[in-house]
């Protein structure tokens, strides 16, 4: 199977896709885009976080198939020629980026989350993150850096 | 302690301070390569034929199906491993591949190598094996006994006993409390699953990028393994998303090799989520007794004690785990009777092995329970009855190892007891979003504990690391780079060992190269040892570079200028080598568990609010305070990060976490199904570090990463009892065992 698709900006094919293979899959193995990662192939962990057509989405539920002719923005293009994105930069000044495995995913929630709630509550900030699993941080380090992006991203 | 005064404050980004992580921007970015993220020209995929039964024997074993797919490259069984059958870390005891038999579910039987994961897949299914299915041996208590049959034909079930005997072991006393406690098994859960990259080399050897904790101890089974000399394997590490003990062991290093070897192609293989619960060793379920003694004041008169901890089908670390569960078991308490017996059994459930607590975590939950218990037969409170009994400098341990330099065991308790009390109502009642009380049925207690852990690897063993530092000019200015085999986790040891040299050397410029096993072993990324032992390795290579300077003129012991850098080192760099020791131990005596083990203890309390949903026995923790003694923060923002995520595993483990075993075999391999902490489960957490330094230490810093997770565990539960009443006495509580049904 053909998947066409645009991907950060980018209209990409792949070719020889399994009709199996997951938008992840095809994303990390066949576009060179490994910043999405694979922690747990059933949707709990949101480590391969992504949009598609602007929903954050776990990539591993997405068939490759169902990406066709969509448009799909990863953790790799939310850092423009500009430098870092607020919420990437907030991540790794506040100290929430320990292995990092999770980072990405989370980082694609937080900034889903601050584009549709620029200032949110704490609590709101858990809820949105609650399909988010970190194992290193205990999420402390990840609520400052959310509280200092979207203070930022304000500002 | 500050070796050279005045170097520290000369630049920026030296040890105290906390610069930002050098891997952080790459990984925000999604650009840092994890061991799954590689890929190289020609590459295969490997896949892993595992054991349904947990103990079974193999009749026949077939794989001209799988070979004949189209796509496969290779299918391997037992009698293709060329070297050693048999691996482990403290026992070779381990098949590389099944041979006749199989001792749990999940061994590995044969490996694949494929176009594609689902042919390999696909393959490793096609291979025919007909199994003599044996009924498990999974009870640990009765698999201890003398005539129970064997896991390995041969050889007892107890793998290792240690006996601990302290004082007069028929001591009486007025108050006696006793409790049995259950640890389920817990996992590392580390979010990286195992995955690496074997590539075979021109010389007939193979390099091999890995997720590991411990580069040389995988390169030396690997090499027997392969029938390889040493330097013909090569490894390097990749990032690695997480470890917490369950890298410790080998797990698909040897397989990727085989199969890369064999083809003649690199091979990449990377475990699923399902595939990485049966990949490696989980923290050993235990079965603990324990009675103290003491007088009517609540001072501890005796404590007598088993502990039983299943090691599952292969040694691991068993034996080191053991030692550190019966030697810190009483915990951080001045106890001057002590028989304590500590037992690990192989059985036909999984492997079990390094866990961050390494023993010492089964041990307090026992001990802090009865902590509690003796509280409230002497009407004392628990922190009282732990600040009576505390530990201090000049105690000794019931090993007869005297506790120097700091202990602050009462300290940390006051800290967390007069922390002003968590603020009233919560953002989320017991049930969360699920919206199962509006407050009816629910109610607040508090908990405390506080936990011993030993730091770096005790017992007699031979405990080092090694650091190359090379000094040059690059781009008209001094730069260092660092060249160590210590494995970066996501712990920051990377920032750490920048900071040393900066404070060492006032050179701003500091690189640290990839690790790898081009130089000598670093030990493990275990036992909280790294920045112990690699920082205290990377600081005397940073002396040894002085020295060198020293005979080129430098001038005293001031901090060199970067022109007079310049003028000493001309286009000459300077590489110095050295391997660093801590201060030797004492195996303990196998039959009294006498002797000076441990190399340094550190300590952690904890106080945690609760609220309960008595009625349907719900849980949401409100906050957790934590107190630790770190010596020196050398990096104050890691040495909080790692307090909260160790503090967070423990909440885990009094919760939630728990492979659930049944006949040996794992009922729940899956993030659906083995629950982890999520941001929804928890609380703020506050952390007060104390810096007493440790004289023999560098720095006089203490290990940080295992000390929170020790203590959590226990005062989580010790506030669910506060606020239910029920006795609790296993872990993870369960719904069940708060409301009573």
């Amino acid at each position: 199977m053909r998947v066409n698709c645009k991907v950060n900006g980018v209209e990409r094919v792949a070719d020889d896709v399994w009709e199996g293979e997951s938008l992840l899959y095809v994303l990390r193995e066949r576009l060179g885009l490994p910043g999405s990662k694979n922690a747990c192939e059933q949707g709990e962990c949101g480590s391969c976080t992504v949009y598609l057509d602007g929903t954050a989405v776990t990539s591993c539920l997405v068939a490759a198939g169902q990406a066709i002719d969509r448009e799909v923005v990863t953790v790799e293009g939310l850092s423009g020629e500009g430098g870092l994105d607020p919420v990437q930069d907030a991540f790794v000044r506040a100290g929430a980026v320990q292995c990092g495995f999770c980072t990405p995913g989370l980082i694609v929630s937080v900034h889903d989350l601050l584009a549709r709630t620029p200032d949110p509550t704490d609590p709101q900030i858990r809820e949105a993150l609650a399909g988010n699993l970190c194992r290193c941080t205990g999420y402390e380090k990840i609520m400052d850096a959310v509280r200092t992006a979207a203070r930022e991203s304000r500002a | 302690m500050t070796a050279h005064p005045g170097l520290a404050a000369t630049v920026a980004e030296g040890i105290g301070s906390s610069p930002v992580r050098p891997d952080g921007r790459l990984k925000a970015t999604g650009e840092f390569a994890f061991s799954s993220d590689l890929w190289a020209d020609r590459m295969l995929w490997g896949a892993t034929l595992r054991s349904p039964h947990p103990r079974a024997r193999i009749l026949s074993l077939d794989t001209s199906a799988a070979l004949a797919m189209s796509g496969v490259h290779a299918v391997l069984t037992h009698e293709d491993v060329p070297g050693a059958k048999l691996y482990g870390l403290e026992h070779s005891d381990q098949p590389v591949l099944a041979i006749d038999q199989v001792r749990y579910q999940g061994e590995p039987i044969a490996i694949v190598a494929a176009d594609h994961p689902e042919i390999a897949a696909s393959a490793a299914a096609a291979i025919a094996v007909e199994y003599e299915v044996l009924a498990p041996i999974v009870d640990p208590e009765a698999a201890v006994l003398p005539d129970s049959e064997q896991v390995h034909a041969g050889r007892p079930n107890l793998l290792r006993a240690v006996p601990i005997r302290k004082g007069d072991p028929d001591a009486a006393a007025d108050v006696v409390v006793s409790g049995v406690y259950e640890v389920g098994m817990q996992d590392q859960a580390f979010l990286g699953p195992e995955s690496g990259l074997a590539v075979p080399a021109e010389d007939g050897g193979v390099e091999l990028y890995i997720a590991t904790q411990w580069l040389h101890a995988d390169l030396g089974q690997t090499a027997a393994c392969l029938g390889l000399p040493p330097e013909k394997v090569r490894m390097t590490l990749s990032g690695v998303g997480g470890a917490f003990g369950g890298r410790e062991d080998v797990s698909m290093q040897v397989h990727a090799c085989l199969l890369a070897l064999r083809t003649g192609r690199p091979v990449k293989m990377v475990y699923g989520r399902e595939e990485s619960f049966f990949g490696h060793v989980h923290r050993h379920p235990a079965k603990l007794w324990y009675e103290h003694g003491a007088g009517r004041d609540g001072r501890i008169v005796y404590v007598k004690a088993r502990i039983l901890l299943d090691g599952g089908a292969y040694a691991s670390s068993s034996g080191a785990v053991v030692a550190n569960a019966a030697s810190l078991g009483i915990g951080p308490y001045d106890v001057p009777n002590v028989v304590m017996d500590g037992e690990v059994i192989y059985s036909n459930n999984p492997p079990c092995g390094a866990m961050r607590g390494f023993g010492a975590v089964q041990a307090c939950f026992a001990y802090e329970a009865q902590m509690d218990l003796l509280a409230e037969a002497c009407g004392l409170d628990p922190v009282e009855i732990r600040v009576r009994n505390a530990l201090a400098t000049g105690h000794t341990m019931p090993t007869g190892q005297l506790v120097e330099g700091p202990a602050p065991v009462e300290r940390l308790m006051r800290i967390v007891g007069d922390a002003p009390p968590a603020p009233e109502g919560a953002d989320f009642l017991p049930g969360g979003t699920a919206n199962t009380s509006r407050g009816e049925g629910v109610v607040r207690g508090v908990g405390y504990a506080i936990g011993i852990k030993n730091i770096c690897f005790s017992d007699g063993f031979d405990d080092y690391s090694t650091a190359r530092l090379r000094l040059e000019m690059v781009g008209g200015r001094p730069a260092v780079l660092v060249h160590t085999a210590a494995a970066e986790v996501g712990q920051g040891l990377v920032t750490v060992l920048a900071q040393i040299v900066r404070t060492e050397l006032g050179i701003e410029q500091v690189t640290i190269a990839p690790s790898d096993t081009r130089v000598g072993s670093a030990g493990s990324t275990s036992a909280s040892r790294q920045t112990y032992m690699t920082g205290g390795a990377v600081r005397a290579a940073c002396e040894a570079v002085r020295a060198r300077l020293a005979e080129r003129g430098a001038p005293g012991r001031d901090p060199l200028t970067e022109d007079v850098m310049a003028a000493l080192l001309g286009d000459e760099a300077i590489e110095e080598t050295v391997e660093w020791r801590h201060r030797p131990t004492q195996a303990l005596d196998p039959e009294t568990g006498q002797g000076d083990a441990h190399v340094q203890y550190a300590f952690a309390a904890h106080r945690a609010t609760v609220d309960v949903d008595v009625d349907l026995g719900l849980v949401r923790v409100v906050e957790i305070v934590t107190a630790q003694d770190v010596g020196k923060a050398i990096n104050p923002s890691a040495v909080v990060g790692q307090i909260h995520g160790g503090t967070a595993q423990g909440l885990g483990l009094a919760l939630m976490e728990e492979i659930q075993v049944s006949g040996g075999k794992v009922r729940n391999p899956s993030f659906t199904d083995y629950l982890l902490p999520t941001i929804m489960d928890m609380p703020p957490m506050s952390v007060e570090v104390l810096e007493l330094a440790d004289p023999h230490a560098p720095y006089g810093l203490r290990g940080v990463g295992e000390p929170p997770t020790i203590s959590s565990t226990p005062a989580i539960v010790a506030a669910i009892r506060a606020a239910s009443g029920a006795a609790l006495t296993r872990v993870p509580v369960r719904p069940e065992h708060i409301a009573g049904v």
